[in-house]
């Protein structure tokens, strides 16, 4: 019983108590567990696999190939190996989103801080640049750049996608910082003799980045999607690189997908897609039920005797 | 020569209601090693003073040109955001009256004590490290190295009180500014925290300025005192006579205010009507609507600070013609709220 409430009392957005209560969190340790294993199995799985990604094994007799002991994902198309693919799949479309996400999360949080912090006329400007900004639809944004660019190279989609992520979090950050630099220990800082930049890297940026983190869980999860519908289209990571996005292009593109007969192709990176989006979002929502002290009278105490 | 010497200090706020002279013409000096009580209700202008100290006001707010802030040979009014950076938290520092708000939650006790060393450059993490840790010991925080770990939600309301005077004193300044630093905490603590800071006063040499809405912690703790009504000082006296014989009735009034032990069963004295808004301070005298002594001149002539004694000087007509003194009526404000819930 009582351990619950030291976490509740000690709930001021300290992050090393809070990964004790994630960890006790049972959606979180599920949500943890998938991506974990997703990560491990990206990392270290395609050494374990006989072909390459990129390997045509036996056009002739190994083409789309269903399911079996050497290939347990079957073949595609082009006579590849789709266990092998999802698994560097995995690589493209993981590191594709977390590093897009890293790049908005950090344009987000910077934007928002300095906006939030200086305030006045600067934040008035900037805020309505981020309207101007948001009234873009991503999507239709994403497709027209990368249409007009012609093999758009993995970095360049982690650019766009980065790029086109921030503003959600920039408001949130702004919003957190205003509140948070009228609280006491910011004119406490100021009294010591702190500078605007320590101030804001000290004593603001730690106190904001909750949001930011629960955030930032849940748009991997979204970037992943977005990623895999962009490389449905054929216009996010090309051929013959391997995304989960791209497999599943290939599998529809060599016929009518699932009435050809070869679902194959199109069901293992579908499901990895489902399973690696749901993680995200549980973990994301875990995270702000632990992050967030607001929301605390909406989670339940979840103690050791209740497994 | 004084410390400190504040000159016709003004600080306005240029709000959306109007301007509002929340400091409207102050002067005083502090001491070497002096500790002064400034006094006053809230919205008397008593916080807004002590942040224009520290140049710590915040726009719409600004101090006016010609207020002068005299430290130690230097005007703070107007030396350049550097300088002035350099002076807040080793020459000048305050002390906050929420100490669970005055601490940063993310960072050990330690590390924000620290900070402030660092800030002023004046040693490595580690010697800062010792230096807090040291400091922790002399505000009376027991185990000290264990304690700099610890987060502030871990300390009690007394035990932080004592760490945001730690880094208040951890530069040995030479003024320090503590802002209703026993408001926040229970009357034992209270007790407790001004005791401390007697105590490191007299170890150390440090000025003083304590900011306070009730007369009790100042008469135990200070030499002289300021009182200050609606943006101006309207009595400054040496502390046994501001008790003895306070001349304005403001003054007097907060006096009156003040529970006193054996008087159990009688009902409080209270000051009628309340402080007026900074943007529409009354003509002539400031307190002349709620002043149980007023009279005409009240309202029409501003009082200038008149001579009572020897370091005693205060801003009533009552100096001027001490007869009135003899009729007391009700207050104007009395009188007016009077009126109004008579007629409704």
């Amino acid at each position: 019983m009582l351990p619950s409430i030291r976490g509740f009392v000690s709930s001021e957005s300290n992050v090393a108590p809070a990964f004790g209560r994630l960890v006790r969190h049972p959606s979180a340790r599920w949500g943890l567990g998938v991506i974990a294993l997703l990560v491990l199995a990206a990392s270290i799985g395609p050494f374990f696999s006989s072909y390459s990604c990129v390997e045509q094994l036996d056009i002739v007799n190994l083409k789309n190939a269903p399911p079996s002991w050497p290939h347990p994902f079957g073949t595609d198309q082009y006579s590849r190996d789709v266990l092998t693919r999802v698994l560097c799949g995995a690589r493209v479309s993981l590191a594709v989103a977390t590093l897009a996400v890293l790049l908005s999360m950090t344009l987000g949080t910077a934007y928002g801080l300095i906006a939030g912090f200086v305030g006045g006329r600067l934040d008035n400007a900037m805020m309505r640049i981020l309207d101007g900004c948001l009234s873009i639809p991503r999507v239709l944004l994403l497709i027209a750049v990368l249409t007009l660019w012609e093999r758009v190279p993995i970095g360049g989609l982690i650019v766009l996608l980065g790029a086109t992520g921030w503003f959600g979090v920039s408001r949130l950050v702004r919003a957190e910082t205003i509140s948070a630099k009228q609280l006491d220990y910011v004119a406490a800082a100021r009294a010591i003799g702190a500078s605007d930049t320590r101030i804001l890297w000290r004593h603001l940026l730690p106190n904001v980045i909750s949001p930011v983190i629960v955030a930032a869980t849940l748009a991997v999860g979204n970037v992943i999607a977005l990623e895999a519908g962009l490389s449905y289209l054929g216009i996010g990571a090309r051929a013959p690189t391997a995304s989960w996005g791209s497999i599943f292009f290939d599998g529809v593109e060599s016929g009518v997908a699932f009435f050809a007969g070869n679902w194959w192709v199109v069901l293992f990176p579908g499901i990895a897609i489902v399973v690696t989006v749901l993680a995200f979002n549980v973990l994301g929502d875990a995270l702000r039920d632990v992050l967030d002290p607001r929301q605390l009278h909406l989670a339940q105490p979840w103690t050791d005797d209740k497994k | 020569m004084s410390l400190l010497s504040v000159h016709d200090l003004r600080t306005y706020f240029y709000t959306d209601n109007g301007l509002a002279r929340a400091v409207d013409g102050v002067s005083f000096e502090i001491g070497a090693g002096e500790t002064v009580g400034l006094v006053g209700e809230s919205g008397c202008g008593k916080s807004v003073t002590a942040l224009s100290l520290l140049r710590l006001v915040r726009p719409p707010g600004r101090i006016e040109p010609g207020s002068q802030i005299i430290f130690d040979g230097t005007d703070l009014a107007t030396i350049d955001e550097k300088s002035m950076r350099a002076l807040r938290g080793a020459r000048i520092s305050m002390v906050f009256q929420e100490p669970m708000t005055a601490l940063n939650p993310v960072f050990t006790i330690g590390d924000q004590v620290a900070e402030v060393v660092r800030v002023h450059h004046a040693g490595s993490k580690r010697e800062a490290w010792d230096r807090a840790v040291q400091m922790l010991e002399t505000v009376g925080i027991p185990s000290p190295a264990q304690r700099a770990h610890e987060y502030p939600h871990q300390l009690s309301g007394g035990m932080r009180q004592r760490v945001v005077i730690a880094m208040a004193l951890v530069m040995s300044p030479a003024l320090v500014i503590a802002d209703e630093p026993t408001t926040a905490l229970d009357v034992t603590i209270q007790a407790q925290i001004l005791e401390l800071l007697r105590e490191l006063q007299q170890r150390l040499g440090t000025s003083i300025l304590l900011i306070t809405h009730d007369l009790g912690v100042v008469a135990e703790t200070v030499s002289r005192v300021i009182v200050m009504y609606g943006g101006e000082i309207v009595e400054e006296a040496p502390v046994r006579e501001l008790f003895a014989q306070a001349h304005h009735p403001y003054t007097e009034g907060l006096l009156n205010a003040m529970p006193q032990v054996g008087h159990e069963r009688e009902r409080l004295a209270t000051i009628p009507g309340t402080v007026p808004p900074p943007t529409s301070w009354p003509k002539g005298c400031r307190f002349h609507d709620r002043c149980p002594y007023a009279w005409d001149r009240c309202a029409a002539e501003h009082p200038p600070l008149y001579q009572i004694g020897t370091g005693h000087t205060s801003r009533c007509h009552l100096a001027d013609e001490p007869q009135r003194r003899a009729e007391k009526h009700e207050p104007l404000v009395a009188t007016l709220t009077g009126e109004r819930s008579a007629s409704r």
